[in-house]
């Protein structure tokens, strides 16, 4: 099996051994309708409506799409549009809370003998992968088992990127859920093998779920190298099967299911008693923070919630939501946070970086995990070469940051990807 | 709170920088640096402090006269410097040496843009240039440790590939050819310094051992064979002429030769065989600023060639020439 490029990149893991706690109870909390990739809910609530922990609010009749549920109890205040950070407007439902933090009363653990009942159980539970690129989970599970054949469900806990370590603390202290729901997703879908891939430095949580996993006899545990990208999906199935995603394909297309342990913890918690997606845990790190840790959050938490409550040395002058490779930088202190938020990194002391002329050192290429060529991708967008981008393969580019990371002249060439991407499905988009 | 910043991912950065990286390569080039001076006495270093000063100079002038932003402070410029002069006989005038700069500075580096832009190695091209231009002076060979022998009067040598080509003069030992005492180009003599800054430069990560590995065993190899599988005669190949300062310093030059390994390795060979072959068959007895620079010209081409496979990615198959 052939080794894929890799990028070592620092850990500063120094919240992995704090156990989760609570954040204080946020006064409002701004839920949008668009929590994944994927067709937006419409809100199926009214303005004023009194709504309770749990309780439905948005529901879409769109295929790639799951619900969103209250994730306090309180008034809704207002639906407005929100400018997410990806720049995009969502609906988004404003609940203020009124503190009683009352529980939604027709929550019930979902019945699920059938495949078709337990899929229809995820769906309803609003899960969404949440290691961050948020597929909702039931489409992922919804797999047509005449057409594909699945023999491995491989559960991620690599968490590859550096601060982040909610997937870590999912492991260390959920990991009976975690366990449960995976054994519970093999049976529902008849997925003979499961792998749980955790990269290498996680030592406590490979020794931990190793020895739980002895109960049951078709769960392994896999150690990962620790090399970024680890977590990518397609690299993911690569270390654990030796299986090549090719371009244009799925994880499925190989007889795999790629799922967050994160996501089938949850997933087990929603089948024994009914509460669907309505909080997640997220870790609060970065340059300024003293006491980095991880916190549980309501959905729809307000980023200065966040930062207002963080104990932090100064002011932060940068503030990325998720990890520090692919993470997005937040422009606006109200933007609420979503189910695929898995940290919060405040930053000070930004030093602008200005990129200088590429010395064609080949770093990025042998940082790319898709052994794609950065360096020249870059002058092919620059001279907007339709051709050459094809050639090259942008559109296998994940957009793990690798290649940014390591250029010594500080260009920014995954950004290029992004941007040459778009360039290439617009210029190659069927004229009307 | 502050203004926020907003940038596109990825929010942190590798320590690198391309001034480290030459700074690396300075500190690699500073053995040599100290052993030229031991062997060839201080004209060395006046040699190379002017190298590195017009180098630096021309740069300088050339961004403000083309109003570009100044790219003095990567270094780079000091690092061309420092090679030229490594690549140039003690006792070359002063002059020249600095017309060897403009060349490698102007007409190399700047005027195809600068830093990571040209497509041939400065140093390697100045020294053709000056060697072509000024071929009596540019063979003109002092005396190792002259100054330690008391011989005042700039004595004219021969280097150990020109006394195996000619067949005159004697030969220095191995153990001098190691450690440098023979005669040559400023910074090409001390091997056991070259290796040296050599190593650093794999163990800091700053170049890859398969150039080296790859051009210095393809000449090692073929001169095994030619000359009759004499160790010795490989042994004086491999340590005489420039090989081990060009294959460890010039052949791995990022902007002139191939990105991908595949296509390292396809350079290194080249270079390899153009050097035995110059060495052997042409009038010079020293091939590898030749080999080098004509391989840079290849490197177009061999990168076209070594493009890495994407992961996964499919081919499409040739649909014949329809445009």
């Amino acid at each position: 099996m052939s080794k894929l490029h890799s990028v070592r990149l620092p850990h500063f893991s120094a919240s992995a051994e704090q156990s989760t706690r609570k954040i204080p109870a946020p006064e409002v909390v701004a839920i949008s309708m668009a929590q994944h990739i994927g067709a937006p809910c419409e809100p199926c609530i009214a303005v004023g409506d009194k709504v309770k922990i749990g309780q439905k609010i948005g529901d879409s009749e769109a295929f790639m799409s799951a619900p969103v549920h209250a994730s306090i109890s309180g008034v809704v205040k207002e639906i407005k549009d929100v400018m997410n950070v990806f720049g995009r407007l969502c609906k988004t439902v404003v609940i203020e809370n009124d503190n009683k933090n009352e529980m939604f009363e027709g929550l019930e653990p979902p019945k699920c003998d059938t495949r078709e009942d337990f899929i229809k159980a995820v769906r309803e539970s609003g899960a969404i992968g949440l290691g961050g690129a948020g597929f909702p989970t039931h489409v992922k599970l919804g797999f047509d088992k005449n057409k594909v054949k699945i023999d491995y469900l491989l559960l991620n806990g690599a968490e590859c990127e550096p601060y982040i370590t909610s997937d870590y603390r999912e492991l260390m202290e959920n990991s009976d859920n975690v366990l449960a729901g995976i054994d519970l997703i093999m049976k529902k879908l008849e997925i003979p093998n499961a792998i749980i891939g955790i990269e290498e430095d996680k030592l406590a949580a490979i020794d931990k779920l190793t020895k739980l996993a002895v109960r049951y006899p078709n769960i392994k545990v896999q150690k990962l190298p620790g090399a970024y990208p680890q977590g990518a999906e397609k690299v993911l199935v690569h270390s654990l099967t030796g299986r090549v995603v090719q371009e244009g394909k799925l994880p499925s297309d190989v007889g795999c299911v790629v799922m967050n342990v994160s996501t089938a913890g949850f997933i087990y918690g929603y089948i024994k008693t009914g509460v669907p997606l309505v909080r997640r845990r997220i870790t609060i790190d970065g340059n300024i923070v003293n006491n980095p840790a991880n916190f549980f959050i309501p959905v729809g938490t307000l980023l200065h919630s966040i930062v207002g409550f963080a104990d932090v040395r100064k002011q932060p002058d940068r503030i990325v939501l998720g990890g520090p490779m692919m993470g997005s930088c937040a422009f606006d202190p109200d933007t609420p946070l979503g189910k695929t938020n898995n940290a919060v990194l405040l930053f000070a002391d930004t030093v602008e970086q200005t990129p200088t002329n590429c010395i064609r050192c080949g770093r990025c290429v042998r940082a790319c995990a898709a052994n794609l060529m950065p360096t020249e991708l870059e002058q092919a967008f620059d001279a907007r070469d339709v051709k050459e981008l094809q050639r090259l393969k942008v559109n296998l580019c994940m957009n793990c940051g690798a290649c940014s990371f390591v250029c010594p002249a500080k260009r920014n060439l995954a950004e290029k990807n992004q941007l040459a991407k778009d360039f290439l499905r617009a210029a190659t988009a069927p004229k009307k | 709170m502050n203004k926020l910043f907003v940038e596109a991912s990825p929010h942190i950065r590798s320590p690198r920088t391309t001034k480290n990286i030459m700074l690396d390569v300075i500190i690699a080039l500073c053995p040599a640096l100290v052993a030229s001076i031991v062997i060839f006495g201080y004209k060395a270093a006046v040699l190379t402090a002017v190298c590195v000063a017009s180098c630096v100079l021309f740069e300088f002038l050339f961004n403000k006269i083309v109003k570009k932003p100044g790219t003095v402070s990567d270094l780079s410029a000091i690092v061309t410097g420092m090679l030229l002069s490594f690549n140039l006989p003690v006792d070359l005038p002063i002059y020249m040496a600095v017309i060897g700069c403009f060349v490698a500075i102007v007409i190399v580096k700047c005027l195809f843009g600068g830093i990571g832009q040209n497509f041939a190695n400065p140093a390697i091209t100045a020294r053709i240039v000056l060697m072509l231009s000024f071929t009596a002076a540019m063979t003109t060979w002092a005396e190792p440790l002259a100054w330690f022998k008391g011989t005042t009067d700039a004595v004219s040598t021969a280097t150990p590939l020109g006394v195996i080509s000619s067949g005159e003069g004697t030969l220095p030992s191995l153990l001098d050819m190691l450690l440098g005492v023979r005669g040559g180009c400023l910074g090409e003599t001390c091997i056991a310094a070259l290796l040296l800054g050599g190593i650093y430069l794999i163990c800091r990560g700053v170049i890859r051992p398969i150039t080296p590995i790859c051009f210095i065993g393809t000449v090692a190899l073929l001169s095994f064979f030619k000359g009759g599988f004499d160790i010795e005669y490989v042994a004086y190949q491999v340590m005489g002429g420039g090989l081990i300062l060009g294959a460890f310093f010039m052949a791995t030059d990022y902007s002139t030769t191939p990105i991908t390994d595949k296509g390292k390795v396809i350079f290194a060979i080249g270079c390899g065989v153009i050097t035995f072959l110059i060495r052997e068959f042409a009038n010079y007895p020293e091939g590898v600023s030749f080999s080098i620079l004509v391989m840079n010209c290849l490197t177009p081409l061999i990168d076209r060639f070594t493009s890495a496979k994407p992961f996964g990615a499919i081919v499409p198959k040739k649909e014949g020439k329809k445009e």
